[in-house]
């Protein structure tokens, strides 16, 4: 594995990178859920990037249609999210995890 | 070959970059404009790997709907950023301490795996040579033949998802006058229409 001879290895490592900054991001952004929302978009990229790059690697078009499914549950999940999100607002006048209690009874 | 390097170097660096300033950006607004940048290097990184559908997938899907619902979102809502930022630093040790972790035991996997015998057989749906089929002609004909329940239930994944959207924002406003033309219709002569007989000089 030299420097300029890009692998799958090259692929995998920046998804593991994106992973983690995605896991970083939830983690540090604890009030703002729109920036938690897209840390998950960012983990889903680089769910994408390790299908994608397997299946190049073994020349199996597999991957790149669980590549698509993965993008369409995304979107789906992007959506109702946001839609959670604007309702809350409505709701408390505020979307910090810390006033998500509602459910509490 | 080296371009090819460079190019992955450069849509690389630019996503990671875009990642790191997707979750340190102060405003909410900067995290949804480097989310686009991310996701444009990434399918840059696509291309590169050879599926050029899902790159422009991508940036339709994510860049043209995705990030624009999270754009409209985020300036929808009257959000207090000063506050929002608080406890950043707090969980900052302990954020550092479980991403390391888990990125040293991605790196352990990724250096230490192999490909079993069975996964380097000829593939199930082996790609076409480009000179035969295009990506996006391979996928067609793989997606509507031996995925095709899959991707009915995608439809309706999406089905759901927008239904469920639909039903959690909308809201029914008081006081809107609306035409109701069943009450329209409804109405007779003899509740709507009186015929009086006014005389001459005076009122009713």
């Amino acid at each position: 594995m030299t420097l300029m001879d890009v692998g799958l290895s090259h692929y995998l490592t920046v998804a593991a990178i994106l992973f983690t900054l995605g896991i970083l991001g939830i983690f540090l952004n604890r009030k703002n859920i729109i920036i938690i929302l897209m840390s998950i978009e960012l983990m889903l990229l680089a769910v994408n990037i390790n299908l994608i790059a397997f299946s190049a690697e073994l020349g199996d078009l597999t991957g790149q249609i669980f590549a698509m499914f993965v993008l369409t549950v995304a979107a789906a999940e992007a959506a109702i999210g946001l839609a959670i999100l604007v309702a809350f607002f409505r709701n408390r006048g505020s979307i910090e995890v810390e006033d998500v209690n509602l459910m509490k009874g | 070959m080296v371009v090819a390097a460079l190019a992955f170097y450069l849509f690389a660096g630019v996503t990671v970059v875009a990642a790191v300033m997707v979750i340190a950006a102060r405003n909410p607004v900067h995290s949804v404009l480097f989310l686009i940048l991310a996701f444009f290097n990434a399918a840059g990184l696509f291309v590169l790997l050879g599926a050029e559908f899902l790159a422009m997938i991508l940036i339709v899907v994510y860049v043209g709907a995705v990030a624009v619902l999270f754009l409209f979102v985020v300036m929808m809502l009257d959000i207090n950023m000063v506050r929002m930022r608080e406890g950043f630093l707090r969980y900052l040790p302990i954020g550092g301490v479980i991403g390391l972790i888990l990125l040293v035991e991605i790196a352990v996997v990724i250096g230490g795996w192999s490909l079993t015998p069975e996964t380097t057989a000829p593939a199930a749906t082996p790609i076409p040579s480009l000179a035969a089929a295009s990506n996006t002609e391979a996928i067609g004909a793989v997606l509507y033949t031996d995925y095709v329940y899959l991707f009915q239930a995608a439809g309706l994944v999406l089905l759901v998802a927008m239904i469920g959207t639909i039903v959690l924002t909308h809201r029914t406003r008081g006081g809107v006058r609306k035409q109701r033309i069943g009450d329209q219709l409804a109405r007779t002569r003899e509740e709507s229409v009186e015929i009086k007989q006014v005389s001459s000089g005076e009122g009713l």
